[in-house]
């Protein structure tokens, strides 16, 4: 018998794909079931965001920040209010402070809820998702009652937050952090310590410490390297500094430091830490403070330009702000994880199996529309 | 480091390069500084700078935060957000380019991974070509885009493959 012939396949995946995350493709160069390289091609989703920017009013432009990152509407609400805010020198209340943090900080557990959910079916598990899903409803259900909106909140306003907390809602969301709290070891016996998903996700797609700060990897994805970073912590801004709360960060409990595992993991301890937060928020909250500021109708920064970074879900967002002291944004820019762990998928995809290019991208938890924005 | 301490090294690594250090805006009201300060370097010299400012032990920059572009309408500014983990320090770097078609300036991606698809979406959204660049595509918009959205004289194509890019408005 003569032997077979083989020969490098050309195929395409996506961008209708359930396991990308949204409208993404990959031109996936295979020799059988192992991939030369996995060539992302993006933009599917591009809405010129930044180019509306120009055309809508500082406040006008806050709803369009949500769909920057649908699953972190209210970091990206706040990230572009604190760039306006900073550039124009607007003061806002403490009380505006907190409720701005309890706000991230459920919408980083609504967010991260469903990363780990979806990277569980993503890897065959549909059970845990659907358990995922009910805690992120109930979730969604104390923040509609918060700001009227369950995905695209449109939340906080340049100068504070557009609406106060409803009167007993903060016992409502301690009543669901006490429910919530034992779910998440839960979670563990059900998804993490499963050996199927230990073996899906432990020593693939590793990557380095190296790698993850050039290719400029942030978050969990660059925690999950074994870098303790977290702009909440290490450059703090608004009122985090108060807080007591741990940086998880990736150990290769399971393969090596820096692989799929190990991003999965950060982000089911960084629930926990969210629910530290928030515990403590209530506690310090002050009584009395305007929700929003008195701010003109028209703001006009002076001429200038600002960079202000957080710490979204996805990581460090980077908003990028230029004025020309008119009351439209010149110039707006939004940096954002998921452009960056897109990046880096061409490089640590070769040589990798097929199959593992799901988990791995579902374990860098990119949101299409944050790529393309 | 302050940006003033960075900008007086960097004078010392490159005696007979012209670097400006550009103050913040200051507020109307409070005169506290609230923009960022920036270094504007010559273009030409972009990439031994960066070079430098990443390799260098005092400076450290092993992070490329952010690049982006500013159409000025006279001229180009391609603006560098470096950021250092070993120092937690930060710089915002300019260069200025002449606003015409072939605006070009060297590629930084063999010192940053991520500067690779950073500029191709420079080179998208405004048209500016990096020099060197392994693989400058459009990034965001199909292939046969006509112009480069994020410029201020852009005027969108009026159909695209047959399809019309306007709509006409829902209140009349």
């Amino acid at each position: 018998m003569s032997e077979l012939r083989t020969e490098e396949m050309l195929i395409n995946m996506g961008p209708q794909h359930p396991s990308t995350h949204g409208v993404i493709r990959f031109v996936v160069k295979t020799d059988g079931e192992v991939m030369s390289a996995a060539v992302p091609d993006v933009g599917y989703l591009h809405r010129s965001i930044e180019k509306i920017a120009e055309k809508a009013s500082y406040h006008g432009f806050m709803p369009w920040t949500d769909r920057v990152d649908y699953l972190a509407a209210m970091n990206c609400n706040v990230a572009y209010a604190m760039a306006v805010e900073k550039l124009a020198g607007i003061q806002i209340s403490r009380r505006a402070e907190f409720l701005r943090v309890i706000a991230m900080e459920l919408n980083r557990i609504i967010s991260h809820l469903l990363a780990v959910g979806s990277l569980g079916m993503d890897v065959g598990a549909f059970t845990p998702f659907v358990h995922t899903l009910r805690e992120r409803e109930k979730a969604n259900d104390l923040i509609e009652e918060l700001c009227g909106q369950r995905l695209t909140y449109n939340y906080a306003r340049i100068g504070g937050v557009i609406y106060d907390m409803t009167p007993g809602w903060d016992k409502k969301v301690l009543k669901f952090l006490d429910g919530f709290e034992p779910l998440i070891d839960e979670f563990d016996r059900l998804l993490t310590d499963n050996k199927i998903l230990r073996m899906r996700l432990g020593g693939v797609a590793v990557i380095s410490r190296e790698d993850a700060i050039n290719y400029n990897l942030v978050g969990p994805n660059l925690r999950g390297s074994g870098m303790k970073w977290d702009l909440r912590k290490d450059m703090p801004y608004s009122i985090y500094p108060e807080f007591e709360f741990d940086v998880p960060i990736g150990t290769g409990e399971v393969g090596v430091l820096g692989d799929c595992f190990d991003r999965y993991k950060v982000r089911i301890k960084e629930m926990k830490e969210s629910a530290k937060i928030l515990r403590q928020c209530f506690e310090k909250i002050p009584a009395e403070g305007e929700t929003v500021v008195k701010v003109p109708k028209k703001i006009r920064p002076p001429a200038g330009d600002v960079y202000v970074r957080t710490e979204s879900t996805r990581g460090d967002l980077g908003v990028y702000l230029v004025s020309d002291g008119t009351d439209k944004p010149y110039r707006v820019k939004f940096r954002t994880g998921s452009f960056a762990a897109m990046s880096i998928i061409e490089k640590v995809s070769r040589g990798m199996m097929l199959a593992d290019l799901i988990a791995f991208i579902a374990s860098l938890d990119i949101v299409a529309p944050e790529i393309d924005r | 480091m302050t940006i003033q301490e960075i900008a007086k090294e960097l004078a010392v690594h490159f005696p007979d390069i012209s670097i400006e250090l550009v103050e913040g805006v200051r507020s109307p009201v409070t005169s506290a500084q609230v923009g960022d300060s920036a270094l504007i370097v010559p273009a030409e010299k972009i990439l031994e700078i960066c070079q430098s400012l990443q390799q260098n032990e005092v400076f450290s920059f092993d992070c490329l935060s952010n690049l982006t572009a500013v159409d000025r309408k006279d001229k180009f500014e391609v603006v560098y957000h470096l950021f250092s983990y070993k120092h937690k320090h930060s710089l915002t770097l300019k260069v200025v380019l002449p606003r015409d078609e072939n605006a070009h300036l060297l590629t930084v991606e063999g010192l940053w991974g991520c500067a690779n698809w950073l500029e191709r979406e420079v080179f998208d959204l405004f048209g500016i070509t990096f020099d060197g660049h392994s693989d400058l595509r459009r990034i965001m918009l199909p292939e046969d885009w006509i112009g480069h959205p994020l410029r201020k004289d852009y005027q969108e194509q009026e159909e695209y493959h047959g399809i019309s890019t306007t709509r006409p408005s829902l209140l009349q």
